[in-house]
């Protein structure tokens, strides 16, 4: 990820983070930012269902929803792009997400140390006072090259 | 192909990503497996955070529906929470998860499951669910 320039910016960024790898086969989509905070999107699709009585999103993609959006909450309250691995991340569903409906993720990184980054957010569907689920999470960034990160 | 077993156990989203029963532990609990891919890499050589979540729960629900069917229970399953500890990254390889019912009552289950590469006690994750259990009519 060296092509990743050194001033983190959510929107221009999104494009190419959300191009491959896991973050690209899920589909997500830079949505919305502030200072410390970010909000992505996942389209409803499919072959994304949980449960095949219910056409809603399952609770795994969600999970990685807000665990993307978490990583770049962190770079982009530090305006770098830096690695960061999640260390514990605790989600909470208040309910299934409705039918055929996208699901959005909103994290904000309250606290950043030299090492961890402590991040909470929520998903919902439309309207952000109605959620789907809360999360809270810490990552550790990590310094390549060196014996502890 | 998939067996008609794991289409019980796998919901479209764990086909879709790639997700198979393997085998059942030494438990009887079923096993998921996942070769490793593109779909599931966050940063380059590792394991996505959320794909790992993703092994994780499936491998849960598993071993939750696993447990129903042997007690006789025709029940839909709602998720209420769940708590992942990421312990290892995890490599470009085949990965493995399965769960253990911590209790299982009349509405809910309590289920700890762990993820692994190459040793089940070197985990690279692990997960406590909380699981609502609704019993069909």
């Amino acid at each position: 990820m060296n092509d990743i320039p050194a001033h983190f910016d959510p929107e221009r960024m999104g494009s190419m983070i959300f191009e491959r790898a896991h973050p690209g086969w899920l589909g997500l989509e830079f949505h919305e930012k502030g200072a410390n905070w970010v909000e992505l999107k996942l389209p409803w699709r499919e072959d994304l269902v949980g449960d095949p009585d219910f056409p809603v999103l399952a609770s795994g993609p969600i999970v990685s929803l807000l665990d993307m959006a978490g990583g770049m909450c962190i770079w982009t309250t530090n305006r770098v792009f830096k690695p960061v691995a999640t260390l514990d991340l605790r989600v909470d569903y208040q309910r299934p997400a409705r039918d055929h409906a996208a699901v959005y993720g909103r994290t904000e990184c309250y606290r950043l140390t030299r090492s961890a980054a402590f991040v909470r957010g929520f998903a919902h569907d439309g309207d952000p006072e109605d959620t789907v689920a809360t999360m809270v999470g810490v990552f550790m960034t990590i310094n390549p090259g060196r014996a502890n990160g | 192909m998939a067996s008609s077993a794991d289409l019980k156990l796998l919901s479209a989203y764990a086909h879709s990503l790639g997700m198979r029963i393997d085998d059942h532990d030494e438990a009887g609990m079923p096993v998921v497996a996942i070769d490793f891919s593109e779909d599931l890499e966050g940063r380059p050589g590792a394991l996505h955070g959320g794909a790992t979540s993703g092994i994780l729960e499936t491998a849960g629900y598993a071993a939750l529906r696993t447990e129903l069917s042997k007690q006789g229970r025709n029940a839909r399953l709602k998720p209420i929470n769940v708590t992942v500890q990421f312990l290892r990254a995890g490599l470009r390889k085949r990965t493995l998860a399965a769960g253990r019912i911590k209790r299982l009552g009349r509405r809910n289950a309590n289920i700890v499951v762990e993820a692994w590469q190459d040793d089940r006690e070197k985990p690279i994750a692990t997960a406590v669910m909380n699981v609502m259990v609704v019993e069909a009519d």
